[in-house]
C-alpha cells in the first residue's frame, strides 16, 4: 500500500509540527500535573516511607505525623517485649524554631532518631557522614533549604530553641510539603530542640523481626501497649498523605490542577489530531469514492494518528524529563514514576485515537457529493 | 445487448427537517459501453445527484440502478465500495489526487484496493500512465503536475479498477482548451477502443463534437435525450442541419451561442 498515513503527516512539515507541537505539549501538562501531585503526595509522607520503620507506634488519635502528642518512653519497653519486634526506638517529629546569624527566625522541624541503629536518620546524605551527628548539637539539613535558613556551609553554628545546633552536613532532596524544613539530628539532641521531657517520646519506631505478620504484630502492640494507635508504615503514610492532601485543601487544588492539565491534553491532544484528519477529509472522501471501504480509511487516520502519537510521547517524554530535572533543584517536587511513563504513552495512544475515531466518524459521514465540488 | 449502466424511475429526495428537495423524478438513462454520454443542464438540474447514484455513493430514494444488467442500487453498505472499485472509474473536476502521493502511487493506490501490490502493481501503473502519456512522471508529486497531466494521472488511477464505466465531473474545466481537447480525446478513446461507457458532466461545449450523445437535465428530469451530435458534426452538415445543430446546443441552459458551436464544430475538425 502506497504510505498514505505517513506521507500525510510528514509532507506537510508545518502541519506535522503543530501537530506534535500540540501532543508534546498535551504529555508535558499531563506529566506535570499529574507529577506535581505525585510529588506533592510523596513528600508528605517521605519521612515516614524513608525511615525504614514497619510499624509505628503514636499517641491516641494522632491525624498526621507532624500533629502527635507525647508519651512516656516507658511504652518503647513495653513494645520491646512483645514478641515479634525485631529493635524498636523513640522517634521524633516536632516544629521547633530556627535562628538563623542574622538574627532572623524560621519555622523547622525536628527529626530526632536513634543513631544507633540502622533506620529513621536522613538519606541522600550529600555532604559529611551519619556518624558525624554522634557529636553533641550536631544537625543535619537539606541543601534546599540552606539558603532560607542562612547556612552557607558545613561547620556553622546556629541556634534552635535558644540552643546551640552546628551543621554538620547536608541532604539533598528531602522536601517538607509546607516548606518547613527538616532537621535532622539525635534523639537526645532533638529532645532539647522540641522542649520535651528526658522520659517523652513523640512515636516509637519498630522494626519486626522476618517472618513476623505486620497486621498480626500491630495488633499484639495495640492490645498489650495502653494509650497508643498503632499502624503499620503504608497505613500511617497513607493517613498523613489523606490529611495533607484532602484536609488542608491543598491537596485538591494539586490534584484539580492535575485533573485539569489531563482535560486540557485530552481536549489540545483531540483538536490537533482532528484538524489534521479534516486537512485531509476531501482525499478521504475520494479514497471512499475510487472503492476504498471504510476499515480502508479507519486504516489511514489511525496509523496517522498513532505515528503522531508516538513522536510526540517519546518527545513529550523528553522534555518532561528535562522539567522533571529541573525541578530536582526547586522547591516542588515533580515525581515521574514509571508506571506514569507507561501510563501516559497508554494516555496519548487512547487520545490520539479517540480524537481518530471522532474525526473518522466525519470522514465516513462525508456528504459524497463533496468529491464533485471544486 | 445489456447497457453498461441502466438507470430506471430514478428519483432522488434530500430532506431535512420538515423541508424536502426533489432532485431528480423519475430519470431513466442507459448508457452502453463504448458510448460517450454528455450530461448537460444548469447548476442544480441534478446531475451531480445522479452522476452520484449512477456512481453507487448516494442512494435513490426511489428506482433502480444496473451496471452489467446486476442491480446495484439494493447493495448492502459494505458491498458499495466494492462494487465502485471494480465498476467505477470516477474523474473529478478538482483532479482530487493525492498530494502526498506521487503519480506513480497515485495508481498504485487503487490497484492496492484491488489487491494488486508490489513489483506487480508497479508495472501495472506504469503502463497505466503510459498510456495517458506519462511514462516519465512515476515520481512526479502532482504539485509539479499541469492541470493537463494531473487529469491524465486521475485517468490513469480511474483505468486501474478496470472499470467498465467512467464517470467523469467537468474533467475539462478546470484546463486550457489544448489540455482539455487532449483529456477529451483520451476518454473518446477509451469508449471506443475499450468499450467502456463514459459519461461526462460538463458546460463545455468544446467537448460536444466528440460525444455520441447529449443528455440534459433540468429540474431533476431529462428534458432531452438527443442522438450523436458528433455523428452529426462528422456528416459536414449543410446549413440547414447546421442551424439544427446549433438549436439543439442553444437548449443547453447556461446560454450556448450558436456562434460559439460553430466554433466548436471547427475546432472538431
Amino acid at each position: 500500500m502506497p504510505p498514505l498515513a505517513q506521507r500525510n503527516l510528514f509532507h506537510d512539515k508545518v502541519r506535522l509540527a503543530v501537530t506534535l507541537t500540540g501532543i508534546i505539549f498535551a504529555v508535558v501538562l499531563i506529566i506535570v500535573q499529574i507529577g506535581l501531585f505525585i510529588g506533592f503526595t510523596a513528600t508528605t509522607s517521605g519521612i515516614i516511607d524513608h525511615a525504614g520503620a514497619d510499624i509505628w507506634v503514636g499517641s491516641k488519635r494522632v491525624p498526621y505525623l507532624e500533629q502527635a502528642t507525647p508519651f512516656s518512653e516507658r511504652k518503647l519497653y513495653q513494645v520491646l517485649a512483645i514478641p515479634g519486634v525485631a529493635e524498636a526506638q523513640k522517634y521524633i517529629v516536632r516544629f521547633s524554631d530556627w535562628q538563623r546569624g542574622d538574627g532572623r527566625h524560621e519555622g523547622i522541624l525536628i527529626v530526632g532518631f536513634d543513631l544507633a541503629l540502622r533506620y529513621g536518620g536522613p538519606w541522600n546524605v550529600v555532604a559529611g557522614r551519619m556518624m558525624d551527628l554522634k557529636q553533641p548539637d550536631a544537625v543535619m539539613i537539606d541543601t534546599l533549604y540552606a539558603a532560607k535558613l542562612g547556612v552557607a556551609r558545613p561547620g556553622q553554628t546556629f541556634e534552635i530553641q535558644g540552643r546551640r545546633a552546628r551543621v554538620v552536613g547536608f541532604t539533598e532532596g528531602i522536601r517538607a510539603f509546607t516548606t518547613t524544613p527538616y532537621v535532622f539530628t539525635t534523639f537526645k539532641n532533638a529532645l532539647g530542640y522540641t522542649q520535651l521531657r528526658e522520659d517523652q517520646t513523640l512515636y516509637i519506631l519498630v522494626k519486626a523481626k522476618p517472618g513476623a505478620g505486620l497486621q498480626a504484630l500491630k495488633r499484639r502492640i495495640a492490645e498489650r501497649v495502653p494509650g497508643v494507635d498503632v499502624f503499620t508504615a503504608a497505613e500511617f503514610s497513607h493517613l498523613t498523605r489523606s490529611y495533607w492532601m484532602f484536609s488542608t485543601g491543598a491537596g485538591i487544588a494539586v490534584l484539580l490542577a492535575a485533573v485539569l492539565g489531563l482535560v486540557v491534553g485530552i481536549v489540545v491532544v483531540a483538536q490537533t489530531i482532528y484538524a489534521t484528519t479534516v486537512d485531509h477529509l476531501r482525499e478521504y472522501g475520494t479514497l471512499k469514492a475510487i472503492g476504498a471501504p471504510n476499515a480502508f480509511v479507519y486504516r489511514v487516520i489511525l496509523k496517522q494518528a498513532l505515528i503522531s502519537a508516538c513522536i510526540g510521547y517519546v518527545a513529550g517524554m523528553i522534555v518532561s524529563l528535562f522539567v522533571v530535572h529541573g525541578s530536582q533543584k526547586g522547591g516542588a517536587s515533580i515525581l515521574l514514576p514509571w508506571p506514569l511513563g507507561v501510563g501516559m504513552f497508554g494516555l496519548t495512544l487512547l487520545m490520539c485515537i479517540i480524537a481518530a475515531v471522532v474525526s473518522i466518524n466525519k470522514a465516513t459521514r462525508l456528504d459524497p457529493a463533496m468529491v464533485f465540488k471544486e | 445487448m445489456k447497457a453498461a449502466i441502466a438507470v430506471r424511475n430514478l428519483t432522488k429526495i434530500y430532506s431535512e427537517g420538515p423541508v424536502s428537495v426533489k432532485a431528480l423524478s423519475n430519470v431513466n438513462l442507459d448508457v452502453q459501453g463504448g458510448e460517450v454520454t454528455l450530461l448537460m443542464g444548469p447548476s442544480g438540474s441534478g446531475k451531480t445527484t445522479l452522476i452520484s447514484i449512477m456512481g453507487c455513493i448516494l442512494r435513490p430514494t426511489s428506482g433502480s440502478v444496473c451496471i452489467r444488467g446486476r442491480l446495484v442500487s439494493d447493495c448492502g453498505e459494505k458491498e458499495l465500495p466494492r462494487v465502485r472499485l471494480d465498476h467505477i472509474g470516477f474523474i473529478f473536476q478538482g483532479f482530487n489526487l493525492f498530494s502526498t502521493l506521487t503519480a506513480g502511487e497515485n495508481v498504485e493506490l487503487t490497484l492496492d484496493l484491488k489487491n494488486i501490490r508490489g513489483q506487480a502493481a508497479k508495472r501495472r501503473a506504469e503502463e497505466l500512465l503510459t498510456q495517458v502519456g506519462l511514462n516519465e512522471k512515476y515520481h512526479t508529486f502532482p504539485a509539479d503536475l499541469s492541470g493537463g497531466q494531473k487529469q491524465r494521472v486521475a485517468i490513469a488511477r480511474a483505468l486501474a479498477g478496470e472499470p467498465d464505466v467512467i464517470l467523469a465531473d467537468e474533467p475539462t474545466a478546470a484546463l486550457d482548451s489544448t489540455s482539455g481537447r487532449a483529456v477529451i480525446e483520451m476518454l473518446r478513446t477509451l469508449a471506443r477502443e475499450q468499450g467502456r461507457a463514459v459519461v461526462i458532466v460538463t458546460h463545455d461545449i468544446r467537448i460536444l463534437p466528440f460525444a455520441d450523445r447529449l443528455v440534459h437535465i433540468e429540474d431533476g428530469a431529462i428534458k432531452e435525450d438527443t442522438a450523436t451530435l458528433h455523428e452529426i458534426t462528422r456528416l459536414q452538415p449543410s446549413p440547414p442541419l447546421r442551424e439544427r445543430v446549433s438549436r439543439e446546443a442553444g437548449r443547453v441552459r447556461g446560454g450556448v451561442h450558436p456562434a460559439a458551436f460553430e466554433a466548436a464544430l471547427r475546432h472538431s475538425r
